[in-house]
């Protein structure tokens, strides 16, 4: 016998006798239980988490917000009201952040905005042309499809030191800029082209996912409407707008709400990637939160709840956009 | 070859390429080129000497001067390509280098120094992985327990997610009890409340619980996911219950039911589930960078961010440890590419 073989059964033993250690109490409880109430045996450690690290977060988060201090525990911290509330959202001009008495919040709003309107509308724009053209008949299909979505799978500090490597003052591309005459440029320290470039790398890391979605929307377009249109001699142009983004529309739809709900949760990659720099450039909304309350010496835990409570309206508004029109099957990407 | 080239150009309903396939392809392989270039380069860079790394205009390949054992000389010698004057065309190994001037031998003839200026010649160069960058990242650095703490975190989180999220979905799926469609809203509704905003109170509570500074902080939270829940219940539904009656007849517990045939059943969507739960968790970064503040309890991608903070002139170290934290997610997805694509395009989740 060899060892793999070997191995294996002696791992199935293993299961099965762990998962044998349950039978004794959950038999008793079967025979003792009212009917039906097993059921909430099964469910009931999934619900247990999901109240202590969901459920109760969320409240915790409303008690929060209402209190000062940097203490850690709830009891010993001072309740302000709607202390925090207020210094977030005092501004003389809510369009220039520098006369709020939270810059950076109104900086980190700005910047996430802008953020969200040009990486969604972009990332709308690419994924739909790659599903489109993987759409047709393509030598290497399968090829080309897992090319673009590969980068998804790539933890996001591996994705912001990939460009990071490839973007800094010595790197392959300012190499190429230097072969063709230009000067080099330091892409990450310059305001503008650190934002461009936070966009730039969140679409490239992300895109394969989208295209996939609009791909599989796609395919579910049946062949026959496009055989009676080929009958009539429709123009490709005319196909596409009458037949192809008609019916397409439900998955574009899942795409754009999906993409929002991400884009206005950006963090991982721009914190590896930037800092959130140069100055505030890159500072988006998670970061402005983790900033605030876990990585300042002072933790403000209470402003950087309440500042998670707004972001959790704007959640809000987007997720019950999303349930409108959906299958309450789509995930935010956790899990 | 010709066979090839029609294969090449066939398209449908017309036989010869028009100009809309080759915009296709061009766009394919430039997207391509954009898609795996940069994590292609990556991977050769982390093969690079630091010397190597710093060279600008970078090479494409790894190299290192060549370096000859010449008589007389205790330490083997650089050599060079000399491109103008008296010796040009020849190969020379450099004895020392005095300002603009370096003393150099022809490695066939040691005993006749001969000065050349340094602006006449070249390094000649051949190719040379370091891959003393992936070995010094053991000796080095405590690189290994990152490793580990990914590896426990990611591989433990996996079992109890599918352990639990099978058991809740198991009932959701084939038990009718009151208050069960009220459960099943309440774990899609976790949907819709991001990690993100709980940051702060989930802190609290592990730190209430005792897991901070522990892999246990990373596991607990994670193991019940609405996904999973949902995947499986999905699933679930699909099996026959006229199986479980007749295990019942057999006088089989409820709880024997669930792992003997309902589990077994349900490997195609446990395994979906399984790949989903190792790259989310071996990917994540922002609560395991919340709840792990000492060093020795960091995951891989902890310590990349930690070491990119640090470590600003030691590339080569941080390369080599990228391309380690992305090689098992790499290997997962040219092995189950079909399973992920369909399962994510089925699901909607990634």
């Amino acid at each position: 016998m060899t060892i793999a073989a070997t191995a294996g059964r002696g791992l199935g033993r293993l299961y099965a006798a762990l998962m044998n250690l349950p039978e004794r109490p959950m038999r008793w409880a079967q025979g003792h239980l009212p009917d039906g109430r097993l059921g909430w045996l099964f469910v009931g450690p999934n619900l247990a988490i999901f109240a202590v690290f969901t459920f109760l977060p969320i409240l915790i988060d409303f008690y929060y917000s209402g209190t000062g201090g940097t203490n850690l525990l709830p009891t010993e911290r001072p309740w302000v009201g709607s202390e925090n509330f207020a210094s977030l959202t005092s501004c003389q001009d809510y369009l220039d952040p520098n006369s709020c008495v939270r810059d950076q919040f109104w900086y980190a709003i700005w910047n996430t905005a802008k953020f969200v309107v040009l990486q969604v509308t972009l990332m709308l724009v690419f994924s739909l042309a790659t599903a489109l053209v993987l759409n047709r008949k393509i030598i290497g299909r399968g090829f080309f499809r897992a090319a673009f979505f590969y980068p998804v799978l790539l933890s996001p500090v591996v994705v912001a030191l990939i460009w990071k490597w490839v973007l800094q003052r010595d790197g392959v591309l300012n190499a190429a800029f230097v072969g063709a005459g230009l000067e080099p440029v330091e892409w990450l320290l310059g305001a503008r082209s650190a934002f461009g470039w936070t966009v730039f790398v969140s679409i490239w890391a992300h895109m394969g996912f989208y295209t996939l979605i609009l791909l599989a929307g796609l395919q579910a377009i049946p062949a026959d409407i496009y055989e009676a249109a080929a009958m009539d001699a429709a123009p490709p142009s005319r196909v596409f707008r009458r037949i192809t983004l008609p019916l397409l529309m439900p998955s574009v739809l899942v795409v754009l709400v999906l993409g929002l709900i991400r884009a206005v949760q950006i963090f991982d990659e721009v914190y590896v990637l930037t800092g959130g720099g140069p100055g505030s450039a890159t500072t988006y909304l998670v970061e402005f939160i983790y900033n605030t309350g876990f990585s300042s010496q002072v933790r403000q835990y209470g402003l950087a709840a309440a500042a998670s409570l707004l972001l959790a309206g704007v959640l809000l508004v987007l997720t019950l956009i999303q349930l409108r029109g959906m299958r309450p099957s789509k995930g935010d990407g956790r899990g | 070859m010709a066979r090839l080239a029609r294969m090449m150009t066939a398209t449908r309903g017309h036989g010869r390429m028009d100009w809309t396939d080759w915009a296709s392809y061009l766009y394919l392989i430039l997207g391509t080129a954009l898609m795996l270039g940069p994590v292609l380069w990556l991977a050769l860079s982390s093969l690079k000497s630091p010397a190597g790394l710093i060279e600008f205009p970078p090479t494409l390949l790894p190299q290192e001067q060549v370096r000859v054992s010449v008589p007389n000389y205790p330490n083997p010698l650089p050599l060079y390509r000399i491109t103008k004057g008296d010796h040009a065309g020849q190969t020379l190994a450099e004895v020392r280098k005095i300002g603009l001037q370096a003393t150099m031998v022809d490695p066939a003839a040691p005993e006749t120094p001969i000065r050349v200026p340094v602006e006449d010649r070249t390094k000649l160069m051949q190719f040379h992985a370091a891959w003393d960058n992936y070995g010094d990242l053991l000796q080095k650095f405590d690189f290994g327990r990152y490793l580990w703490n990914s590896v426990f975190i990611t591989s433990v989180a996996t079992i109890l997610t599918l352990l639990l999220n099978s058991m809740a979905a198991f009932a959701l799926s084939k038990y009718k009890f009151a208050g069960r469609e009220p459960v099943f809203l309440l774990m899609l509704a976790t949907l819709m409340i991001p990690p993100t905003i709980i940051l702060v109170p989930n802190y609290l509570i592990a730190a209430v619980l005792g897991l901070t500074d522990n892999p246990w902080g990373v596991i607990w939270p994670a193991v019940a996911t609405p996904t999973g829940v949902f995947l499986l219940r999905q699933y679930m539904l699909t099996l026959p219950d006229d199986l479980l009656e007749a295990a019942r007849m057999d006088n089989a517990s409820e709880w024997r039911i669930y792992w003997r045939i309902v589990l077994p059943l349900s490997k195609p969507a446990l395994a979906v589930l399984a790949i989903f739960s190792v790259m989310w968790r071996w990917n994540e970064f922002l609560w395991p960078m919340v709840v792990l503040g000492r060093n020795e309890t960091f995951t891989l991608p902890l310590a990349l961010n930690s070491f990119q903070g640090e470590l600003t002139t030691q590339w080569n170290y941080l390369l080599a440890m990228t391309v380690v934290t992305l090689i098992p997610v790499t290997v997962i997805f040219a092995l189950l590419q079909r399973h992920i694509t369909q399962g994510i395009a089925s699901a909607g989740v990634k």
